[in-house]
Order: structure tokens, then sequence, then C-alpha cells
């Protein structure tokens, strides 16, 4: 139990010196590396042993104008002695490092919660782009809060004074000493962040040696300084987790990492074909870097071309995948069909964000679930399943692969902005432990013993043979027209259609098979409220969860990884239960997904604000539910 | 089984499928096809090394009547299959066949990049000026005027140049030929084929039932002498029934003109000789129209450069020198982690 401040309501006082849990929300211009102090706070954290869970918040424009609220960027952290399964509902303490941070942010912290402005930035000009009329400082704006105001940019300036800065490189070292404020308070080593500091500025000695003199000098504070509110030193106990080797990971290292293990599984090389969209674009970057692994990276011309360079290759024989968010998908979608009729084995993935059309594009949403089930021309249907957190990408990416090249089917894979730029610590894998699925091609040999081999399919799961050109005796000719079942030649015959279409179904259907029943990941198997959730949902249902059956509710939560085709029982637990409720980022896509398969009455419980629910939202919808 | 043969022993039948050829009878098509059944065994190429890929239309259904691999895939993005295609498998030879209106409208944007990265493809772009399949409404290639089902009045658009569009978007080879033509367009296949990159070539290809004739008063063989220029590396680009006409340059207009040998003092010295290599003299001879000036076919630009796909794989290999090759275990493990117990 890592919840010590209750998640609504916050009225038990919050005991400073003995957390279990803290949520610290770092905030300032795009141009002030929240980002950048976030992470390194993150790894600090990580490496004391606690459990973590982030969130970054960032805007859409890159350099939105300085000082505006619209250009605010949010790093938030929870970290505890428990595994932390989400970012926080309620900061525990702000970091704002001007007005428009400070107004962005002031409603989503906890009553009582500590804020630490840095006043060196709170000139008339910046208060008033922050539409304060008055200094926030000044008037009772902040009376529910413990404030401690400190003059951060005149303190950093002092700082790196000897180091001959231009004003504007001086200035830029504030975050560093913010973060040395923040070490001490949590009693971090700065050793790491120092020699990470050293290394990132290896060819710029002088600003590497003011970031180090900032970050000291921030943390010198804290041990020196008296100040109106006492500032404390807050001990955490570390995460009693797993024994392991641990460490942080982001939803698109995961997803890079598993995408390599799960080709190398099936002994494949990968062809990865990506055109540049926010928030896929993370595993375009990383996969471009890995060139000393069997993948090849392309960058397309358009999503169109990305998806199709991706087809392309795995008719070839290499494992082709391609990577986007809901418009890019939009866009490939007819591609997808001609993999489906081609029956060739391909990796979609969609890291979903809030829509339609462009929508909000650094917000998270789990709204391209229609989209991923339906969204293509004909009877079309297509493997789904869903990552709940960005450690658990890795598993997902292996399992897409398996099921790509076990069925000769594209598979989606959903992940959204959340999963893709967040981080957990993360317990290594042991490679040599996953279980190889390695695929055989057709050969010469097969095409001795029988005629149109590349259209002869497993009894069991139906796949059709793969069998990829350079191999002499198998040529053949595939494409979108509707194929002979035996041969692959065009057929236009009413009777084949429909013997095709019921095969394509049927293969998709069949899969349930071959994959793990649903798991009841908190609770009884029977009950009066089961919490549904897919996808990044999974850490507030879980902690919700946990919370109410802590209040003595009766609660379960199950987390749906396979959404296409559902796991064989799904069904029947849900049935088990009185009451379905599925709170997703959407209008209640799988909530009707679930009803028109199990024909029940599922309650939707909907959020589109472009950020991820709060554990006390859950809580309070559970307790409604519940108590009535 | 053919893998018997030895490469030399193939015949043209070797590359036929035994799909029944589905266009309208007297379609250019159809002397294209015989023309590529009959050049591939000239090539040394063996059927299982070689992949015809398509998009969408009259021509794009070419690989079905092809014994090799093939795949007919959707409007526009052969290219882009074509693409993902050699980057699985740089070894084989890859032929993309399209038209008019899939090649430059719905994927003029696949086929501008696949031509400025220089992939090692083979691009056969059957051009008639008509959307055939769909029943003959114009398309990007259809001289303004063209009346059709969707301009009755006739086409108000601009009509776009197929090879002046190849040099604009970079290729490094470009040809054309023309489909009656079977003397000639073998070896151009041989040359696209032999040029390492994208190789851009446009086939006038005739439309009986929606465009017939369209290319008449250039392509048909009572005026082909007179109207049609051959170019060939380091020949003089003289034409006409008695080969006593060619091309000249006109300095002081920057221009090329029709010259008669013998006439106004031109001799054969003055005819302009055809360098392949020469970008301006391309972007000048593919701009040349009838009926005011001959049409220009052959190899009229090939200028190879490297190829997309050894860039992208010398890249690898280069990391690979450097680094060795990828293990997972070490670059999950990179950078900071620690021990629980």
């Amino acid at each position: 139990m890592n919840i010590q401040n209750p998640p609504k309501d916050g009225t038990k006082d919050l005991e400073f010196e003995e957390l279990e849990s803290v949520v610290i929300r770092f905030a300032g211009d795009s141009g002030d590396g929240m980002q950048l102090t976030g992470t390194q706070f993150m790894a600090s954290t990580a490496l004391a042993g606690h459990g973590l869970s982030t969130f970054p918040d960032f805007p859409a424009e890159i350099r939105a104008p300085a000082g505006t609220t619209f250009g605010v960027s949010a790093f938030q952290i929870k970290f505890g002695s428990g595994r932390i399964l989400t970012a926080g509902d309620e900061p525990d303490v702000l970091v704002a490092m001007n007005p428009a941070a400070l107004k962005v942010n002031l409603d989503v912290l906890r009553e009582g919660g500590l804020v630490l402005t840095d006043t060196g930035s709170f000139t008339a000009r910046n208060l008033q782009k922050a539409g304060f009329e008055e200094n926030p400082l000044k008037d009772d704006t902040l009376a529910k809060f413990q404030v401690i105001e400190l003059d951060v940019t005149t303190f950093t300036l002092e700082a790196v004074k000897e180091f001959d800065l231009t004003k504007k490189d001086a200035i830029r070292c504030k975050n560093m000493w913010t973060l040395g404020l923040m070490l001490w308070m949590f009693s971090r080593d700065r050793i790491p962040i120092i020699d990470w500091l050293k290394a990132k500025f290896e060819n710029v000695p002088q600003i590497a040696n003011a970031n180090v003199a900032a970050l000291n000098a921030g943390h010198a504070f804290g041990e020196t300084a008296e100040l109106s509110i006492e500032l404390k030193r807050y001990t955490i106990p570390t995460a009693q987790t797993e024994p392991g080797l641990y460490r942080t990971v982001t939803g698109g290292e995961a997803l890079a990492w598993g995408l390599l293990a799960g080709a190398k599984l099936a002994n494949l090389s990968i062809m990865f074909g990506s055109y540049p969209i926010t928030p896929a674009s993370p595993l375009l970057h990383i996969l471009s870097r890995l060139k000393e692994f069997d993948v090849t990276t392309f960058q397309a011309e358009d999503e169109i071309a990305a998806i199709c360079s991706a087809i392309g290759a795995s008719f070839a024989g290499a494992l082709g995948i391609t990577s986007s968010s809901g418009p890019g998908i939009a866009l490939k979608t007819e591609a997808m069909g001609l993999a489906i009729t081609a029956e060739l084995p391909l990796v979609i993935i969609n890291s979903q964000r809030g829509g339609p059309s462009t929508g909000l594009p650094t917000k998270t949403e789990q709204s391209d679930l229609y989209q991923a089930m339906y969204g293509r021309n004909g009877d079309a249907p297509m493997p789904l399943i869903c990552s709940h957190s960005p450690g658990d990408c890795f598993y997902t990416a292996i399992e897409a692969v398996r099921l790509a090249t076990k069925f000769m089917t594209p598979v989606m894979l959903l992940t959204d902005g959340y999963i893709t730029n967040a981080a957990e610590p993360w317990k290594l894998p042991d490679l040599d432990a996953l279980e190889p699925f390695p695929v055989s091609f057709a050969t010469t040999g097969d095409a001795e013993k029988r005629d149109h081999v590349p259209f002869q399919r497993d009894k069991h799961t139906l796949a059709r043979t793969w069998a990829k050109p350079g191999t002499p005796g198998l040529e053949h000719r595939i494409g979108g027209l509707e194929k002979d079942i035996k041969t692959g030649n065009i057929s236009y015959s009413a009777s084949n259609h429909q013997k095709m279409t019921d095969l394509r179904m049927g293969k998709v259907a069949g899969i349930v098979d071959y994959i793990p029943k649903q798991e009841i990941s908190l609770g009884k198997s029977d009950g009066p409220l089961v919490i549904v959730g897919w996808g990044s949902t999974f850490g507030p249902i879980n902690q919700a969860t946990r919370y109410a059956t802590n209040e003595g509710l009766a609660v379960s939560h199950i987390q749906i990884r396979h959404l296409n085709p559902f796991p064989k029982n799904l069904g029947a637990i849900l049935k088990g239960f009185d009451k379905v409720l599925v709170p997703e980022m959407n209008k209640g896509q799988l909530a009707s997904v679930l009803r028109d398969k199990y024909l029940l009455d599922v309650l939707p419980m909907s959020k589109v604000s472009g950020q991820p629910f709060k554990v006390g939202e859950i809580v309070h919808k559970i307790k409604e539910l519940l108590e009535g | 089984m053919n893998e018997q043969i030895s490469p030399e022993k193939l015949t043209a039948k070797d590359f036929a499928s035994d799909q029944e050829v589905r266009w309208c009878p007297g379609c250019g098509d159809y002397a294209i096809l015989k023309c590529m059944q009959r050049t591939l065994p000239e090539l040394g190429l063996r059927p299982e090394n070689i992949v015809f890929v398509s998009g969408i239309g009259c021509s794009s259904r070419f690989p079905h009547y092809m014994a090799t691999y093939g795949f007919h895939t959707i409007h526009g993005r052969a290219p882009a299959v074509a693409t993902g295609i050699k980057l699985a498998n740089p070894d084989l030879s890859v032929w993309v066949v399209t038209g008019d209106g899939d090649g430059l409208s719905i994927g003029g944007n696949h086929m501008l990049h696949v031509l400025r990265r220089n992939v090692d493809l083979n691009i056969l772009l059957f051009n008639n000026e008509i959307y055939g399949l769909t029943k003959g409404q114009y398309s990007p290639t259809s001289r303004q005027g063209t009346k059709s089902p969707s301009s009755p009045y006739g086409s108000v658009e601009g009509a776009v140049s197929a090879c002046r569009f190849a040099l604009g978007a970079g290729a490094r080879f470009v040809a054309r030929a023309i489909d009656t033509d079977q003397k000639n367009m073998p070896d151009v296949f041989r040359r696209a084929h032999e040029n390492k990159g994208a190789s851009f070539v446009e086939i006038f290809q005739n439309c009986l039932v929606y465009n017939d004739q369209v290319f008449g008063e250039f392509a048909d063989r009572s005026v082909a002498k007179e109207m049609q220029v051959h170019a060939e590396h380091g020949e003089p680009l003289i034409y006409g029934s008695d080969n006593d006409k060619g091309l000249i340059f006109n300095t002081k207009k920057m221009c090329i003109e029709t010259a008669t040998i013998g006439e106004n003092g031109v001799t054969e010295k003055d005819i302009l000789v055809h360098d392949e290599t020469n970008l301006s003299l391309a972007n000048m001879l593919v701009a040349l129209e009838p009926p005011q000036m001959p049409v220009v076919v052959g190899i009229i630009y090939a200028n190879p450069a490297a190829t997309f796909e050894e860039q992208i794989f010398g890249q690898a290999e280069e990391r690979k020198a450097i680094v060795g090759k990828g293990d997972l275990k070490a670059i999950m493990s990179a950078g900071r982690t620690w021990t629980v117990t």
C-alpha cells in the first residue's frame, strides 16, 4: 500500500518527514529545460531504489513565446516505497519556474502542498503574460499552500559568475540550481547527475562546469538556508521489488527493444517504415540509431509509403513494421486492407493521441479503438493488442511479432502518448528465457511435392505459406484483388469470395486458441463490480481498486491485453459480476465493443481531457456504484 | 522445374504465366508484355530473382502475366512497396509497372521520392494519356482540352510531362520507348536493367478504346521516321526518312531547333551529338513535342549515382565495423542500472 495521502478530498495532513510516496511536478517555460530536469530527477529517484512513474506533459509548440501559459511544459513524477503505477493525482510539490507555470498548475496542486517559485521571474511583464492582474505571491492566491519564494535567477547568476557565460546561457542553468535543491530535499546523490552533465556537455566544458556549479549551489542552499518556512528533508523508504537488475525505461525504448527481441525470436530482419508524427516518432529515432542490429529504418515520404514499404519488405521475406499515431494510421488504412488480403505479416504500432483530425498531438487519448477494430473497407479483420505501461511495451511488441508471423496477418499494437513518453523502473528481462518462434519459409523442395505452395495453409492456424522471392519454383503473384482460394490467382467468383471472406474472419477469430486466457489483475473472480481497463488506464484503475479494497469495498480489476480476438474466457468472467465499469480515455469505445460482443450492460466512464485518469476519479466512481 | 536450366536456355515462355491476358484486343500493353517476356531471358535473369510490382490501372495487371514473383498492390503505391522489397532483399531485380494516372496522379508523390532517392528499380510508366480502367476520364498527362466523360467540354488542366517530371525529381536514368517499336524497346529494357539506381522509362502506349491514336502524329509507322529521333550516346541526333534532318542548338535563343543537312549551310558537324550524361541536354530533349518538333526516344539521360540501398546498407556496415554486431542485452543494460537484492 503506497497511498499515504488519500487520492481525493485531500483532508488528511501529510506527514512530510515520513512519506511513503511523493508527487512532484516541475513546471516552466518550454525552453526552461523542465523535461530534462524531470528526467534527471527521475534517474536519481530510480538509483535511490524507489518505485516511480512519470508523466511528461508538454505543449505541441516547440518553443511557444516565453512566459505564456500555453508554452508551459511540465514533468510530473510520483515515487515511493512500493510499485508506483501512476504519476499521481495531485502534486505534493510544485516547482514553478515562472508565473505562467504557477497559473497553469495551481489547480492540480494538493491543498497544503508546497510551492517553490523563482521570484526572479515574477516580473510585471511575466505576470501580465501569464494573465495575473496582481502578483499572486503578494495576495492570497497561494493561501492554501506552503510557499517557498526563492530568487533562483539571482542565485544561479551568482553561482555561475566565474564561468563568463552570456546572461542567456547563465540563466539557462536555473533548472540545475533547482534540481540541486530538490536533490538535497530528497537526500539524493548528486554524482550521477554531475557525471551526466559532464558527458552531455563534453565539448563545451565551460557550460558543463557552470551547470555543475549551479547544481551544487542549489544543493548547498538547502543545507544552509534559513527560510520563513523551514525546508525539510524527506526520507522515503525504498521500494520492495523483485530482485534483479533494473533500469528506467520509456515506452518508446521498450517498444524498440521488444521489436528487436521479437524479430530475433522469429529469426527475421526488421524493415521499419515510418513517417515522423507526434507522439510516435521516438520509436523511429531509437531504431534509426541501432544500425548494428538487423533493422533497416526507412523514413518514408508519407504515412502511406511508410506502411507500403513495410508490406513490400514482408513480401520479400523481412518483418515489415510501421508506426504512427491516429491521423497517420487513418492514411495507412487502405494499405492495411492490402496486407490483410495478401496475408502478409506486418506490425502496425499506433501511439494514440487526442483526436479527431490533428486534435491534441501531445496529449494522450485512447480514442482509436474503433479505428483499429473497424476502420477499413470490406470485412477486414485484424488482431489487436495493447500495452498497459512503458515496460509492458517490450512484451506486447514481442507478442505482436509472434501473432503477425504465426498467422500471416497484420497486427496492430495500440499504445498511447502517455506510455510512449512516460518512464518507469523496469526489471531487465532474461532474453534467453524468451521462447523462440522461428519462421519457416517455403522452399523449392515444397514446390516439388505440391502445386500452388504459397497459397496452401496450415490446417490449424489457417496461415498461408510464406514463400519469398528468390526461391526457385515458388514464383507467384499476389495482390489486392480477390484471390482464388487454391491458386491465389485473381478470382471474381462469388462463391470463392464468400469462402475467402469467411476464411479471413475465421483465421483471426481462431487466434483465440493461441493467446493466454484472461486473468484477474486484482480482486475476486466474481462480485458486485469489476473495472475493466485496456492500455494506459492500468495504473489508475489498479491503484483505485487497491484503495477501494482497503476501504472494504468489493471490487475487482481486469486488464485486457488482447482486444481482437478477446480471450476465450473474458465473457464468462464479465458475466460473474453485477456491474462492469470501463474507464477509458474516449467516449466509451471498449464499453460498446464489449456490449456488442457479450450483450452486457457495460458502464462507460469517459475522460478526454488529454490527461490520464486520476486515481481519485475512479475511486469516486467505485463508491458511487457500490454505495449508491 | 526451371532451376535445372541455365539462364541462357530460358525463353520467353519461361517468363509467361498461365494466366489469360485480359487487356482489350489491340491494346498496346500486349506488345510491351511480349517484349518484356522476350527480353528478360537475354538479360541473364532468372524468374525467381525478379519481382514485378504494380499499382492499379490497366497496366498494373502486368505482374499477373509474368511467371516471376509479382505484387499487384494498391493505387499509386507501387514505388513504395518496391522500395520496401529492395530494402528487404537488394539482390532482387525489381520492376515497377505503372501508368500515367497511377504513377503521376495518385502516386505522383511516391514517384518523386523514389526517383530522388535513386532506389535501384526499373520503373516502366505506360503513358496513354487517359484513365482506361475507370472508362476514359482525362489523366494528368492528357493534353489541355481533352474531352472525356469527366471533362465533356474539354479539360482545362495543363498536362505534366512524365520525363520532365522525372528529371526534375532527380532521376539519374530517363528513357522513352513506343509500344509498337519492338526493335528499340528491348535495348531500353536492357539499359534500364543495367543501370544501378532508379531507371525511369516512359512508354507511349496506345489505348485503342478511349484514346486511340493519341500519339499517332509521331508513333504511327507512316510518320515515324520524320517524327522520331532515336537518341544514342555519342551519335549525332539525326532523323528523317533520308537521315537528312537533325537537332541543332540555337545559342542565341538557348533552344533546340530542327535543321536539314545540306540546307542553309547546315552540315552533319552542326548536328548535336547526344551525350546521355548531360542533364541540360536531357531537359531540352524531353521537352520537344509534336507537331512542331520530333519526339526523342531511347536513352535520354543516364548518369548513375550511388543507389539508396547501397548507402543505407553501407551505413549499417560502417556502424557494425565500429561497434560490432548489435547485442540487445548490452544495449538494455547500458547506462544507469541498479540491482535489487
